[in-house]
């Protein structure tokens, strides 16, 4: 098991090389210009021309490349070419709010998921059954800023529980960290709820028609004991790939949830810094991303054995 | 009948009941009324660039009025007035002396001397177009003590005042010289000013928060503050800054009494608060913006002032601002390219602009002018809400006169990029674009960067024009307001003619606020001076 990881964690390295130059060659090819946005309309071309220069962007293409290969090899991934603050402390700030919203995204969706898709598939065409797959399709459905909106006017304008918008660190109280996250992070969870929802369904229909349940069955096990612990533990390993992918994802492209409820997470400061082709912003972004999906497939790699014994590394 | 909104208001009596003392249940101590003595605003961008003298942004020049201090400053009279100098001219208009009134301070506790002023405006003086005019003509600029500054003149430049008092769009905002000796290339990194707020760098995160705390010892003028000038008196221990991409959520935030003040809010979305007793929704900045369209004067078609005519004949003001405003309450058709509402305002000759598209009339000059078909390429950006629907608006007016048109969508940094390009239209340059100005970024020739005629010293768009540069130079030289008058007459006519820009008139964007904020002064740039905030 620690070989295979290992050699997962060594593969990611070249991964991230080739992400690396892509990103970085995507970036400079795009039309935009960092200086234009820092100096304003009026700046004369003149003056764009030292700025650009003062920045490095007049260097050649592999000049800034090997530049920004070196930083990143001592652990700097640079400056804002417009705020002049350093990257990684600007990725700090905003990774703590995009993670524990994804946290709590997919604990409530995995809480709610998971019982629903089991009990959809237990009750199969039964009305219970076409509840389910009738929720899956709405929340597949409805755009996430819709249903953002209608929670906010429900639980913050009408009825005043929550704020409308914001987000306070769990450093803050709980109170105030969950009164802030729980709407981004209902609104969000409607996706994966449906998501998680079908894909337990599909693959617990799929388990339930196996000899072994059937078996289970006629030695009199408990029927809740037959779905739990037999059934869902074998038909567990798409279910863990679905939420995998779905945090990952989570982590990445959630800018809309944020823009609706402001909350300062790395979705908006990678599209702000796309807008303003803040180039260190968006390589670091592109590669924490990057990061983000291959150590998550990891996990939920490793995470197969724990489930199915018969995976085995 | 029992509709919803009455039975979730039955369920929060409910709800309140059920959850009472849990940290749920408590917005008004999880909003920003925490502190009453700070004030919330959502402000229209996110602050990203700390330095006001490097950027044109206005987000950077209004965080610049909150942290520092300028010598002297226009009124809402357009006269400029003493801020932190007094000033005498020599009666040959070629020296001016000013002198720093007592008390003040930068907020590390130096205090602020004439060496500060001296490194300043020269910084200052690199970046800004009005600035670089008065140094042309500088013969010395100098501190010959910690109070007073003489600036020597190698000719009269009866416009000085005016230049180092505009409050758009580099204003010299005085900075300890340390500060004001970085490169005007460059980017300052430390954020000390003598201005009624203290920048708080802790609580800073670009993009998202910027937190002012109240400088205790500025000390205020004792005139009335009125726009930039007079006293800057500040009643609250805080402002917070705070950027809220999503305009719907701004104005829920602002319901809720989560913020106190919104500096734009969307024409479309303004129902939503009509009905709200808290809020008042007013127009504090009277002047607003321009929206124009400039040519590019460098490739055919628009090289010939007949087909730049033609463009000028099939555009219509009405339209386009209502496509823009939706409300008349909030837009004003106006041909003066140096705005309605200021001193300069004059609209001679734009009745081909202001009495609504006369496709005739274009087709008529496009003959006389032998256009031959060629597309102009029009860039449309498609990610700055302003700026959408003129290109959209323009391109089917022109092509129901007779031009073909290439619309090109992309993004407002793509548009940035190609406008500075000379190239020929379909080598990756342009023909036409839209643009947004502030009034008083417009109002007058020296600061007006459109009706720059120096060819490729000029504004995008590039115009070789040594008329309009005699009438700028003329302007430059007069002695009294009447003959500036003049001239800028001059100036309005002969862009009329020769269509250096399409004015395509003026706009407003109301601002917000809670009625617990009172007293907000009227300003083009968003004060919190002067505004106190009561308890809800």
């Amino acid at each position: 098991m620690f070989l295979y990881i290992l050699k997962r964690v060594l593969a990611t390295i070249p991964v991230m090389v080739i992400v690396a130059i892509f990103v970085f060659l995507l970036l400079r090819l795009t039309p935009g210009d960092p200086a234009a946005i820092l100096a304003g309309d009026a700046a004369t071309p003149a003056q764009l021309e030292r700025i650009r220069d003062r920045l490095g962007l007049n260097d050649p293409l592999i000049t800034q490349f090997f530049t920004w290969m070196g930083q990143l090899l001592r652990g700097d991934l640079g400056t804002s070419l417009l705020s002049n603050t350093s990257v990684s402390g600007m990725l700090a700030d905003r990774l703590g709010p995009t993670i524990n919203i994804a946290v709590m995204t997919i604990v409530i969706s995995v809480a709610l998921a998971v019982p629903m898709g089991v009990i959809a598939a237990w009750r199969h065409r039964t009305w219970v059954d076409f509840l389910v797959m009738s929720f899956s399709v709405l929340g597949f459905s409805v755009p996430v800023f819709v249903i953002g909106y209608i929670l906010i006017q429900i639980f913050a304008i009408e009825l005043r529980w929550v704020p409308v918008q914001g987000y306070a660190d769990p450093s803050a109280g709980f109170g105030a960290f969950f009164s802030r996250a729980i709407l981004p992070s209902l609104t969000l969870a409607t996706i994966y709820i449906a998501l998680i929802a079908r894909m337990t369904r599909a693959s617990m229909l799929e388990v339930l028609g196996e000899d072994y349940i059937r078996t289970a069955r006629a030695k009199g096990v408990r029927e809740n004991v037959v779905l739990f612990r037999h059934a869902l533990r074998n038909a567990a390993v798409p279910i863990l790939t679905i939420i995998g992918t779905g945090f990952a994802l989570l982590i990445s492209g959630v800018v809309v949830t944020e823009s609706v409820f402001n909350i300062p997470g790395i979705g908006r400061l990678t599209v702000d810094a796309i807008l303003a082709r803040d180039y260190p912003v968006i390589q670091a972004m592109i590669l924490l991303t990057a990061g983000i999906y291959v150590f998550v497939n990891l996990i939920v790699d490793v995470s197969y054995s724990f489930f199915d014994p018969r995976i085995r590394y | 009948m029992l509709t919803l909104r009455s039975a979730l208001k039955e369920t929060r009596g409910l709800a309140a009941a059920l959850l009472t003392g849990t940290a749920l249940l408590a917005p008004g101590a999880l909003s920003a009324q925490e502190d009453e003595t700070t004030i919330t605003a959502v402000m229209h961008s996110g602050l990203r660039v700390l330095d006001p003298v490097i950027t044109t942004a206005h987000i950077t020049r209004n965080h610049g009025y909150m942290i520092y201090d300028v010598l002297t400053a226009v009124d809402s009279e357009f006269n400029p007035q003493p801020q932190m100098a007094s000033w005498e001219m020599s009666e040959d208009g070629l020296t001016y002396t000013f002198t720093l009134r007592d008390g003040l301070m930068f907020h590390d506790g130096a205090p602020v001397t004439g060496a500060d002023v001296v490194a300043s405006l020269n910084r200052w003086g690199e970046r800004d177009s009005g600035g670089q005019m008065i140094f042309d003509r500088t013969a010395s600029l100098e501190a010959p003590d910690d109070k007073t500054i003489v600036w020597t003149l190698s000719e009269p430049f009866a416009p000085l005042l005016d230049v180092i008092s505009k409050q758009s769009a580099v204003p010299p905002f005085i900075m300890p010289a340390r500060v004001a000796e970085t490169s005007s290339d460059e980017t300052i990194t430390e954020y000390v000013g003598s201005g009624p707020f203290v920048f708080n760098e802790e609580e800073y995160e670009p993009g998202v928060n910027v937190t002012y705390d109240k400088f205790e010892d500025y000390v205020p003028r004792d005139e009335p503050a009125s726009w930039m000038a007079g006293g800057k008196v500040v009643n609250v221990d805080k402002v917070v800054w705070t950027t809220m991409p999503d305009a719907l959520t701004a104005l829920n935030a602002l319901s809720a009494g989560e913020i106190d003040y919104l500096e734009q809010v969307q024409i479309d979305l303004m129902p939503i608060l009509e009905g709200n007793p808290d809020v008042t929704v007013e127009k504090r900045d009277e002047l607003g913006y321009v929206t124009i369209g400039r040519p590019n004067f460098l490739h055919p078609p628009f090289d010939n002032k007949l087909v730049r005519q033609a463009a000028m004949a099939a555009l219509d003001q009405e339209s386009m601002l209502a496509t823009m405003q939706g409300n008349p309450e909030y837009y004003n058709v106006c041909g003066a390219i140096f705005g309605c509402s200021t001193p300069l305002g004059d609209e001679s000759g734009s009745e081909m602009l202001t009495d609504g598209a006369d496709p005739e009339a274009a087709r008529a000059l496009l003959e006389e002018a032998g256009y031959d078909g060629t597309p102009i390429v029009v860039m449309a950006p498609t990610d700055v809400v302003s700026l959408i629907n003129q290109p959209v608006v323009a391109a089917q007016a022109l092509r129901e006169a007779g031009f073909e048109v290439d619309l090109q969508s992309m993004d407002w940094q793509s548009v940035v990029q190609r406008r500075a390009q000379q190239s020929a239209p379909g080598e990756g340059g342009w023909n036409l674009f839209f643009t947004n100005w502030m009034v008083p970024e417009i109002s007058d020739p020296l600061i007006n960067v459109m009706v720059n005629g120096r060819g490729d010293d000029a504004w995008f768009g590039w115009p070789t024009d040594p008329e309009i540069e005699e009438l700028r130079s003329a302007f430059v030289a007069a002695e009294n307001e009447a003959s500036q008058k003049e001239i800028a007459v001059q100036i309005q006519e002969h862009v009329m003619d020769n269509v250096n820009y399409i004015m395509m008139g003026e706009y407003i964007i109301p601002q917000a606020r809670r009625n617990t904020i009172q007293n907000m002064i009227p300003s083009p740039v968003p004060v919190f001076w002067n505004v106190t905030k009561e308890a809800e």
